[in-house]
């Protein structure tokens, strides 16, 4: 099958790589160059597991090709941490208790980080919304809601 | 939360470093991180894709198995049939010494439920894998299906699995497991009123947001490194060494780090073919489930159904309790012996019941194999119970709070299954539940203790 070239940027590194015509991004990241922190929990568009922000928009990774990413900005969880200090929103999940089985974990922190980066101090609606494309079968929902919530009082006390 | 320190005073310990404390969970920052490393994080150059064709049909004798044009197929590189499992029927918790065998790797001259799978296929991808299955062609034979537990039990009805040789598990007890306790006959005469109600439930599927699977990985030193999202490491460890002939130090499996299980991913049912394939072409194999797959294939929670009679007294106490249990097993026994065993211990529930019977029947029928998840074997039950216990309240007048202190089990009472009861708290949550949600007790019921001494 014709390989097509791909170049974007993955959290501030450029990459370019060969991949087969109709690859997904989820696989190309994973697979081609090996952030796996997206994950793949349906592959279906349904589950929010490989959830990127790709210039700035939360997407689903398993749903968009990886040959329409070409000169884009895309941003995972394998990002976050800066220099090995956590991001705010790490600090949040790990304090709020808002992971369990942690599949989900890295796509609904990118959900969480669009959502903050947009609205700086949402209402619990807001998060509520904006996590809702994202499921959490161990259904810890509500510690994943109070850490956003108290990444955003940290931001806003911090910004004060 | 606040920490109530006046029940249990005489024994609890005030000097605990872990309990009441928040800890960090280990695992966490793997989690935030994205670093933590899942089955499916594993990627090998050279792996292989494994594909499964599965039945279509519920019940039906295989006439003939046709690879041909799989084999032909751009990108597979080996096919799978039952010929090639070095010991291809095996029941997992022969470990335990609960059997006979009964259940197939791959599907050998008949297949008893739809999605068993037949034959599989390693391919360089994903897609040559799926194209490669597609060209497999297999004959069946239709073969009547039952699917319903009381169906299944009557004389007559079509056998689903020849290894039991009829459709429920002989436990060494006979055709169900019992529970005789007292003269529940005796109790039932005795009883001022009688309840009987059954109780159905339907499959349920764990969904876990990643999917059963594992990656094999063939080591230089002739063993073979299997990861896993299995949530019984050792039963899949062994296992695998009985079906595949192989000694368990020829295998090394990593797991523990599970994408959500709840049950659903103690059945050994990727590893033995994934680790097989890979013995046999020398490379790495990958086999996950589809989302379909976990939602259609994958063992859910087993349907229940329970039939529950109750002698009680118009004074409250229930004199006797009557019941029948049925776990429908799907086609293979997996865990479903083991959770009707448990259902029969659990049944009289967490009240002391002088006169009690009971009888549960783990069943075979043509349905997706059930097995364990959460709380298997009892969850259904205390549903059932607990629905009962309103409805006898209800039936003599009583308070169901109230009604439920009468019955509740104490320390020292005998339980139906000849277990004294030791540590009891029923009582005291009893206690505490009802000043917290505000649905007041009379003040005797407030000074009962599960000691028989505080009564």
């Amino acid at each position: 099958m014709a390989k097509v070239p791909v170049e974007f940027t993955l959290n501030g590194s450029e990459k370019a790589e060969f991949i087969e015509s109709g690859t997904t991004l989820l696989h190309a990241l994973r697979d081609k160059i090996g952030d796996t922190s997206p994950k793949g929990g349906c592959h279906q568009g349904t589950c929010g597991a490989c959830s990127v922000i790709i210039d700035g928009e939360l997407r689903l990774s398993c749903l968009t090709l990886a040959e329409t990413c070409n000169g884009a900005d895309i941003k995972t969880t394998a990002g976050l941490a800066k220099g090995g200090v956590l991001h705010p929103l790490q600090r949040a999940f790990l304090d709020a208790f808002a992971t369990q089985c942690g599949f989900c974990t890295p796509g609904m922190m990118m959900a969480a980080k669009v959502l903050l980066d947009r609205t700086p101090n949402p209402s619990r609606d807001d998060v509520v919304e904006a996590l809702s494309g994202n499921i959490c079968r161990c259904t810890g929902y509500e510690p994943i809601i109070q850490a956003v919530l108290l990444t955003a009082r940290a931001n806003s006390q911090n910004a004060a | 939360m606040e920490m109530r320190k006046d029940y249990f005073a005489d024994v609890r310990q005030d000097g605990l470093h872990e309990i009441g404390q928040a800890r960090p969970r280990l695992d966490s920052p793997g989690h935030v991180t994205g670093k933590t490393a899942y089955f499916a994080d594993r990627n090998f150059p050279g792996m292989l894709h494994l594909k499964m064709v599965r039945s279509p049909h519920h019940h039906a004798r295989i006439r003939s198995i046709d690879t041909s044009e799989a084999d032909k197929h751009p990108g597979v590189v080996r096919v799978l049939t039952a010929k090639d499992v070095p010991h291809n029927v095996y029941t997992i918790l022969i470990l335990i010494q609960v059997g006979p065998e009964d259940e197939t790797v791959l599907a050998d001259g008949k297949v008893r439920w739809k999605g068993e799978a037949v034959v599989a296929v390693l391919a360089e991808t994903e897609r040559a894998a799926q194209e490669g299955a597609a060209k497999v062609k297999v004959d069946y034979e239709f073969l009547p299906a039952v699917f319903d537990m009381e169906e299944a039990l009557k004389p007559g009805a079509p056998l689903v699995n020849e290894y039991h040789g009829q459709n429920y598990y002989l436990y060494d007890s006979g055709e169900c497991r019992k529970v005789r306790f007292g003269d529940v006959d005796a109790g039932f005469a005795q009883a001022d009123h009688i309840l009987e109600q059954s109780y159905q439930s339907s499959p349920i599927e764990h969904a876990p947001t990643e999917t059963t699977g594992c990656v094999v990985a063939p080591e230089g030193n002739d063993r073979f490194t299997c990861y896993t999202n299995t949530q019984a490491m050792f039963f899949t460890l062994d296992n695998t060494s009985i079906i595949l002939q192989m000694p368990g130090s020829k295998l090394h499996f990593v797991g523990g780090t599970v994408g959500g299980g709840f049950g659903g991913k103690v059945d050994v049912i990727v590893e033995p073919i994934a680790i097989l394939g890979a013995k046999l072409t020398g490379r790495p194999v990958s086999f996950v489930y589809t989302r379909e797959e976990e939602m259609q294939i994958s063992s859910p929670r087993a349907a229940e159904m329970v039939v529950i009679k109750d002698g009680v007294m118009k004074d409250g106490r229930i004199v006797a309790r009557k019941v029948t249990g049925y776990t429908d097993a799907g086609a293979y026994s997996r865990h479903s012996p083991y959770g009707t065993q448990k259902g029969a211990a659990h049944y009289p529930g967490p009240y002391t019941i002088p006169n009690v019977w009971i009888d549960t029947y783990c069943v075979y029928t043509n349905r997706t194999p059930s097995s364990a998840m959460r709380g298997f074997g009892v969850t259904i039950g205390d549903f059932a119970l607990e629905v009962q216990m309103d409805k006898l309240a209800r039936l003599i007048g009583m308070d169901p709070l109230e009604f439920r202190f009468i019955n509740a089990y104490r320390d020292g009472d005998m339980k139906a299954h000849r277990q004294p009861t030791e540590g009891a708290a029923l009582i005291e949550c009893m206690q505490e539940a009802s000043r917290v949600a505000n649905w007041p007790v009379a003040g005797k019921y407030m000074a009962m203790s599960s000691y028989k001494k505080g009564a």
